[in-house]
């Protein structure tokens, strides 16, 4: 079972430069803790002590995921995860 | 250094006109690796704020796939301060996620003038560059 998970910039310094990896699971979590094994230090990129951290945007296929389950979001072969982190800023 | 072009620069301006006194936001793409910037790209501020914007997240995932696709990255992204000056806030350093784009920063401030500047932000590191507009 392969996911296709599309890495941002930043967090290509935990796959070794790849803007794509892949990895299983049955679940959102179950796919970063996977991804976690080969590229250690991405989870804590992804997930704080509340879940999915705010500033990041995790879509499953086009979707962001907060709209759906969050991490308990169920995923399958042939997806396509996508992670970006959230532009914003302001005056102070 | 940021080279960019009058029409570029004027609908920034324009857009953080527009959008005063809530920050106004959006992205210039340009060919990746080009450091170019050519296709301006106004951006929803979902929180609609005086003191704070974020990219709608679904329309970020739109046009982040489109640049993909057109092999395009975000040269420029720009927003602007409404009471404060054109420089990053501890906020705009601490989200700042591109590190090959040009962060421009509008003032809208003062009625009478709009303060234009730009920055490179990369590992909390703010350095403020020249801004050279092509007429």
């Amino acid at each position: 079972m392969a996911i296709e998970v599309r890495i941002p910039t930043i967090l290509r310094t935990y796959t070794d430069g790849a803007k794509q990896v892949e990895g299983t699971g049955s679940t959102l979590d179950e796919l970063i803790t996977d991804l976690e094994q080969r590229h250690g230090g991405l989870r804590d990129r992804l997930v704080d002590d509340g879940g999915l951290r705010r500033f990041v945007n995790v879509y499953l296929n086009d979707e962001d995921v907060r709209f759906l389950a969050g991490l308990q979001t169920q995923v399958k072969d042939g997806d396509t995860v996508t992670v970006l982190p959230a532009v914003a800023g302001g005056a102070r | 250094m940021l080279t960019i072009s009058r029409q570029l620069h004027d609908r920034i301006v324009a857009h953080a006109r527009a959008d005063h006194p809530d920050e106004a936001c959006g992205v210039i793409a340009g060919p990746a690796g080009s450091d170019r910037p050519a296709r301006f790209i106004a951006m929803m501020n979902a929180e609609r704020s005086p003191t704070f914007y974020r990219f709608d997240s679904a329309e970020q995932y739109r046009v982040w796939r489109e640049m993909d696709d057109n092999d395009e990255e975000p040269v420029v992204i720009y927003h602007s301060h409404t009471a404060t000056e054109a420089y990053p806030s501890r906020t705009d350093i601490s989200y700042a996620s591109e590190p090959q784009a040009h962060y421009v920063l509008v003032s809208t401030r003062d009625d009478d003038h709009t303060e234009f500047r730009s920055f490179r932000i990369a590992d909390g590191e703010v350095t403020e560059e020249p801004v050279t507009v092509l007429e």
